[in-house]
């Protein structure tokens, strides 16, 4: 059984239709990328999969379970941690108060704040630090580190690489592959295809709603990639 | 391809139907001294000074955002205007109610910028705070007569019909004129600044509203008609108290109204004033029981349906009375290309 | 001298409107709703003090427990069943929700209890006077309350910073969804804030009963003080606020002995205006907006 499922799941914002009965499965131990242009509905699917949205229709299944009722808080509860867009760490608690809040909702396992700074050595030194006085590269890694802390079973990250300096992205995609090394199943969203396909198993290209290419990146061409991303 | 002709579009022929009746009203109501009750009288004024008020404080409230806990800060002060104007200056009491605003304006000035360093909820209360503090000025002069307040000696020397069917006429004048007021108002610039501010402050700033401004503006009038407002209940009255006159009643009265009617229309306070005023006849129980009965339909109506009795109609059955909102209407094809189609005239789109 | 008795006397009443004005404070910093009958509510607090006192003849000290804790259930329930609902991206609807508990509860202490003043007998604690020296002595009980607001501070802040629900808190009040995706329950822990705010506001209530005489209309007055407390010390910072409730007394106690009884409110709220056009942000503001 597959650890996330969508079935045919629209959602609107408002008026607008975001997303277009999307249907896809991810596998247990998978590092599924989504890609795609802006307003391609991508961080709504983060979203919706984490409980901040509702699908007017369809269904999100965790485990074979439809968990649409449940709202997002209780969900890291149930394995499923988002690293949302823009980072939103938490900017009046330190660094050490970020990772702590985020196993408040979280379960036991192999990561704990000494865990994830040994995957994040850039933060030792800054534990005791406001959060709102970190770079943008530190808040990301911040970030990561305190969804980790819950312990997930799947791993959503929402355009990690957002604004950051190719040598800070590199760092971060360093960390990534030994995350995927743990076998924690993981949902990323990128703009940055050519980082994302270095680590992803299985990727999905979204355009306006709807997926208009899916398959593992050994077996599509960068063509029919660039196809699919441009719309063409 | 041309860009299609169009116009900003107002009213519809049912706005003019709207406008002949509200004449008629208005001339009826306008003939009242003539054959009606002096105690029918004194009640109808209690009636239009309300409907003012309401007025007055939607504009502040729901038209710019800003709810404001102390009005009564500028009713008490245009009661005292007058008292000011009238007795100790020696004006015609008629026309020291209208000087009486300007005495409200006047404090307000100072006021305006003081308490927008505020916001929300504590902008509230700073207005609260600005109104103990002229009540307690007021209250602890003896030059206005301290606690026990003043007598207008030169409006109860007029004839007793003068003064009866003058106060009534005036009340009527008050409450039309808040309603044109608000009419006029949101029709021109400062009310689609208004509209955007209260949308998205930040948005309206920097698309080149001056917010601040604009604030400033509706708070001085809202201020202005509200000292002519206290001043039509003293010449009422005949006596000003500063209890009575600064009291939070009348911030309660007003919102009251407005909730049940509905922000952010001139029909709203309208229809609120006649339902809360047909509750205020029939539960002739004054006190502290109609308080408290004001307070838990204020509490449910703010809670399930915002948009107040209004806000309601006007959804349900698209009916807007008074022609504030702008309409894009295309006029005919664009030229020179286009399929041969027969021009018109189409409401388009709507904008509020 | 007697302006330094004033000055102490002034200090110590800081201490109360301290007590009256974190709820407030705390309230706002979480979910950023000012609430206009948050002084009814300690003021309401007084009176059920007082009906546990006289009908259920309970000590004062235990009718004071009970109520501290009925309040804290009312504040959660309150939240959730009521508040939450007004919570949202219109400023407007919490103001006018909480304007017209404040009406309800007003009049309905005075249909209950009639609209005369009251008192909380504690017996002698009330009157009994420290002496310093020969012209400065200091009451018992004053000084009782400006202790306790430090102590009830001084807890807060430590609930806040070091345990995992004011951590939570915190989160929450920095960013209401990330604090959702960390699995905190944004609705509870508005109602846990609401009871946190109403018992200390209860507290309040009940020191002021003792201390002085109250009736069902005290709760503007308390709210206005609170308000103008909080505003001075600055927004998100606690300690701010006892720093401008002191201010505040100060104030009133001195502009009463330099003018006249009458004059001692106005030269408060004097002193607020002019804090507020020199310095609108407070004296320790942690955040930019009030």
């Amino acid at each position: 059984m597959s650890v996330l499922e969508l079935q045919e799941v629209d959602v609107f914002y408002g008026d607008f239709q975001a997303l277009f009965e999307v249907s896809f499965k991810v596998e247990e131990g998978q590092t599924f990328a989504c890609i795609g242009a802006n307003g391609g509905g991508k961080s709504t699917l983060l979203r919706t999969v984490a409980g901040l949205q509702r699908p007017a229709s369809g269904q999100v299944l965790f485990h074979g379970e439809p968990i649409d009722q449940h709202p997002a808080h209780d969900r890291v509860g149930m394995g499923i941690a988002l690293v949302p867009e823009g980072r939103r760490v938490f900017p009046s608690l330190t660094v050490f108060e970020n990772l702590q809040i985020g196993a408040y909702g979280g379960r036991k396992g192999e990561w704990n704040t000494d865990s994830v700074l040994e995957l994040f050595p850039l933060l030792k030194p800054l534990v005791k630090r406001q959060a709102s006085s970190l770079s943008g590269g530190e808040q990301q890694a911040l970030a990561i580190g305190r969804a980790l802390m819950a312990n997930p079973q799947l791993l959503l990250l929402d355009e990690v690489s957002l604004g950051l300096a190719p040598v800070v992205i590199k760092r971060i995609y360093e960390a990534m592959v030994l995350l995927v090394g743990t076998g924690t199943t993981i949902l990323v969203v990128e703009q940055d295809v050519q980082h994302v396909l270095t680590v992803a198993d299985h990727v999905a290209c979204f355009l306006e709603g709807r997926i208009s290419l899916e398959g593992k990146p050994s077996e599509l061409s960068s063509e029919a990639i660039t196809a699919a991303y441009f719309g063409m | 391809m041309s860009a299609p002709a169009f116009r900003i579009a107002r009213s519809t022929r049912m706005h003019r139907y709207v406008l002949v009746v509200g004449v008629l009203m208005i001339g009826g109501l306008a003939s009242f001294p003539l054959w009606a009750q002096v105690s029918f009288l004194r009640t109808m004024v209690t009636f239009f000074t309300l409907l003012a008020l309401a007025q007055m404080w939607n504009l502040l409230g729901g038209y710019a955002g800003l709810i404001s806990v102390g009005q009564q800060a500028y009713i008490g002060l245009g009661a005292y205007g007058l008292w000011l104007m009238a007795d100790v200056i020696g004006l015609h009491p008629f026309i020291a109610v209208f000087l009486a605003g300007g005495l409200a304006v006047l404090v307000a000035l100072p006021v305006a910028p003081l308490i927008f360093r505020l916001h929300g909820g504590y902008f509230a209360i700073g207005t609260w705070v600005v109104a103990e503090v002229v009540r307690l000025v007021v209250a602890n002069i003896q030059a206005t007569g301290g606690g026990s307040g003043k007598t207008i000696f030169s409006a109860a020397r007029l004839p007793i019909d003068t003064r009866i069917n003058g106060t009534y006429l005036l009340a009527l004048f008050v409450a039309v004129g808040s309603i044109l007021l608000v009419y006029f108002l949101l029709r021109s610039r400062l009310g689609l600044a208004l509209t955007a501010i209260r949308d998205n402050e930040l948005a309206a700033q920097s698309s080149g509203v001056n917010v601040f401004r604009s604030k400033l503006y509706v708070y001085l009038i809202s201020a202005f008609g509200c000292g002519v407002i206290g001043a039509v209940v003293a010449m009422n009255l005949l006596r000003i108290q500063p209890a009575a006159a600064f009291s939070i009643s009348w911030t309660a009265y007003a919102m009251f109204i407005v909730v049940i009617g509905g922000f952010g229309s001139i029909e709203g306070p309208i229809i609120g004033t006649v339902i809360y005023f047909t509750l205020l006849q029939s539960l002739s129980q004054y006190g502290t029981t109609y308080m408290l009965l004001l307070g838990v339909i204020a509490v449910v109506i703010a809670t399930k349906a915002p948009r107040g009795l209004w806000g309601f109609i006007a959804k349900r059955w698209d009916l807007h009375l008074f022609p504030v909102r702008r309409r894009l209407v295309l006029e005919g094809p664009p030229k020179p290309e286009g399929p041969a189609e027969a021009g018109g005239s189409e409401p388009l789109a709507e904008a509020s | 001298m007697d302006w330094v008795n004033v000055a102490i006397q002034g200090i110590l009443l800081g201490g109360l409107y301290a007590l009256f004005a974190t709820g407030l404070a705390l309230v706002f910093g979480v979910m950023r709703m000012v609430n206009l009958a948050h002084g009814d509510l300690g003021i309401l607090a007084a009176f059920v003090a007082l009906f546990l006192f006289q009908s259920l003849h309970l000590g004062v000290m235990w009718s004071g427990l009970a109520t501290i804790a009925i309040m804290f259930v009312v504040g959660y329930l309150l939240q959730r069943g009521l508040l939450n609902f007004t919570l949202g991206s219109d400023d407007t609807r919490p103001i006018v929700v909480t304007f017209g508990l404040s009406i309800i509860i007003q009049n309905g202490l005075i249909m209950w209890f009639s609209a005369d003043s009251q008192g909380l007998d504690a017996g002698q604690i009330e009157n009994i006077s420290i002496r310093i020296n020969d012209q400065l002595s200091i009451g018992w009980f004053p000084l009782l309350v400006f202790v306790t607001s430090i102590v009830v501070i001084a807890l807060l802040q430590t609930f806040l910073n070091r345990t995992k629900l004011g951590r939570a808190f915190r989160a929450t009040s920095d960013d209401r969804e990330a604090a959702e995706l960390m699995g905190i329950d944004n609705r509870h822990i508005y109602g846990l804030a609401m009871a946190i705010a109403l018992a200390i506001v209860a507290l309040a209530g009940i020191l002021l009963a003792v201390r002085t005489t109250f009736d069902p209309t005290q709760g503007s007055f308390r709210l206005i003080f609170a308000f103008e407390a909080v505003i001075m010390g600055g927004m998100g910072s606690i300690w701010g606020t006892l720093i401008g409730a002191i201010v505040l007394g100060m104030s009133q106690t001195l502009g009463s002995q330099a003018f006249g009884s009458g004059w001692g409110l106005l030269v408060g709220h004097l002193v607020f205006l002019t804090v507020l056009a020199v310095r609108p942000s407070g004296f320790f503001a942690k955040t930019v907006t009030a």
